[in-house]
């Protein structure tokens, strides 16, 4: 193969004046920050959904339902051109004018990876609470606890940490969906990618640098949480004893 | 609101309509293909020979954690690379080809992860039965478990699929004009992308909410055959 392999390239001044080592390692961290933001949103907002959907009130499991069913049947790429180019066009004229001028990208994008990711995690929630015996419900409102007591101190912690696993792979899942931001204009590890290639054309290197880099960080996501699920598990489940 | 204008979808139709047609094409190719190739990877995970074992599994993890957009760029640069290398000639392979390709391979990574759980759960008792009539591993595999093991994760299959569908819009990344794309080009040029954006939306939620309450169905009457 007539490839020119260099990888000095990386050590290489680009015309902003920063070294290419230097825009994957921002491109890294705004990686980073996005997912880890669209993971806080997608958490809060997907567990509130997934309770819903398990509350004996039928509006509320319409809502949560709804929620899931229109968030998950439309690709996520869409979703955010959705949120970037439509919805300002729809909202209040002054409203719009801010959208578009003064809410950084950044924000935008956080909330649509967010809103769509959420009805992933709602489904988790909904699928771990529904797993536990009814009972658990029925021994916590005979203590006298309220609808809602029995969902804080009874089956949300249970539920959480049967689902842990789940989680986990939506969490590794959010740094892989996090790239499509780049169509938006955030500056992320993809977008770098792609611009060094434009500019070097040094495609070898640089996929096997970007690849490892997206790899490092489901690891670590998958180690954190692997401690975290090693911290909360309960004695005496089955899911308890093993569970590396 | 008021001002929507549906003549530009009207106006547009026809290039919408052949940019949904190259999705459902990329889409059923890399889902036959990738079910035949998953298929083969599950084998090879669940078979005795350690490098095939080793090999299934790089493969499977591989591709299950890198964003597909960057496969799909690194692909589509990459993939005319190889063949001038094989080949000794330049051969243009254009965007939309490529995705044909890339879809396929980076799929069935999934699809081998679903092939595999539907094997294992096939009883142990049938591959021993499957022996006991005197098949080869070949025959026990082709005509006792991969049938019950496709069956019962058709549902499976055919959700994957869905999700495959929806990723196909990913192709913007190489220009490719998939549904997503052709709207796209035409906002570029129209410059009305609520009108756009909003009509791909719509017929995407259409399109999958339609085959995921398909499936829902399907999954209820193979539940009660088993």
């Amino acid at each position: 193969m007539n490839y020119h392999w260099d990888w000095q390239f990386f050590f290489q001044e680009a015309d902003d004046g920063l070294k290419y080592y230097e825009w994957i390692v921002s491109g890294l961290g705004w990686t980073t920050a996005v997912s880890l933001a669209s993971l806080v949103v997608a958490l809060l907002l997907g567990s509130v959904l997934g309770v819903m959907r398990t509350t004996p009130s039928r509006w509320l499991v319409a809502i949560g339902d709804t929620y899931v069913d229109v968030f998950r049947n439309i690709p996520l790429i869409i979703q955010l051109f959705l949120w970037f180019f439509v919805v300002p066009e729809l909202v209040p004229n002054s409203i719009g004018i801010w959208m578009k001028q003064d809410l950084p990208y950044i924000v935008t994008a956080v909330v649509g990876l967010g809103l769509y990711t959420a009805a992933r995690i709602a489904e988790q929630v909904k699928s771990g609470i529904n797993a536990l015996p009814r009972g658990q419900r029925f021994a916590g409102l005979a203590l006298g606890f309220t609808e809602w007591q029995t969902y804080r101190h009874v089956r949300l912690p249970m539920a959480y940490r049967i689902v842990l696993p789940a989680l986990t792979s939506e969490a590794m899942n959010i740094f892989k969906n996090s790239a499509v931001t780049y169509a938006v204009g955030i500056l992320e590890l993809y977008f770098q990618y792609k611009q060094i290639i434009e500019k070097t054309s040094q495609v070898l290197e640089i996929t096997i640098v970007v690849t490892l880099a997206y790899f490092t960080l489901a690891f670590l996501m998958n180690r954190l949480l692997a401690f975290v699920e090693k911290r909360t598990r309960v004695p005496g489940l089955i899911a308890g004893t093993g569970g590396k | 609101m008021g001002d929507f204008d549906f003549g530009i979808i009207a106006d547009n139709w026809r290039f919408l309509a052949e940019g949904l047609r190259y999705t459902v094409q990329v889409t059923i190719t890399a889902m036959i293909g990738g079910i035949v190739l998953g298929t083969i990877l599950a084998l090879m995970r669940l078979s005795s020979i350690k490098p095939l074992q080793w090999f299934a599994a790089g493969y499977v993890n591989f591709f299950r954690s890198v964003p597909l957009v960057q496969v799909i760029l690194a692909v589509y640069l990459i993939l005319p690379l190889l063949l001038q290398f094989v080949t000794g000639k330049m051969i243009p392979i254009g965007a939309e080809n490529s995705a044909y390709f890339t879809f396929t391979i980076f799929e069935a990574a999934y699809y081998s992860e679903i092939m595999r759980s539907g094997i294992q759960s096939v009883p142990r008792g049938q591959v021993g039965a499957g022996y006991a009539l005197g098949f080869t591993y070949g025959q026990t595999m082709r005509l006792v478990v991969l049938p019950q093991a496709f069956r019962n994760m058709l549902p499976v299959l055919l959700t994957q699929t869905i999700v495959l569908f929806q990723d196909v819009s990913l192709v913007y990344a190489i220009g490719a004009t998939d549904f997503f794309g052709a709207a796209d080009k035409i906002t570029q040029r129209d410059l009305r992308p609520v009108e756009m954006y909003t009509t791909v939306a719509v017929v995407y939620f259409v399109i999958c909410f339609a085959l995921s309450r398909l499936v829902k169905r399907l999954q209820a009457r193979i539940a009660i055959i088993r």
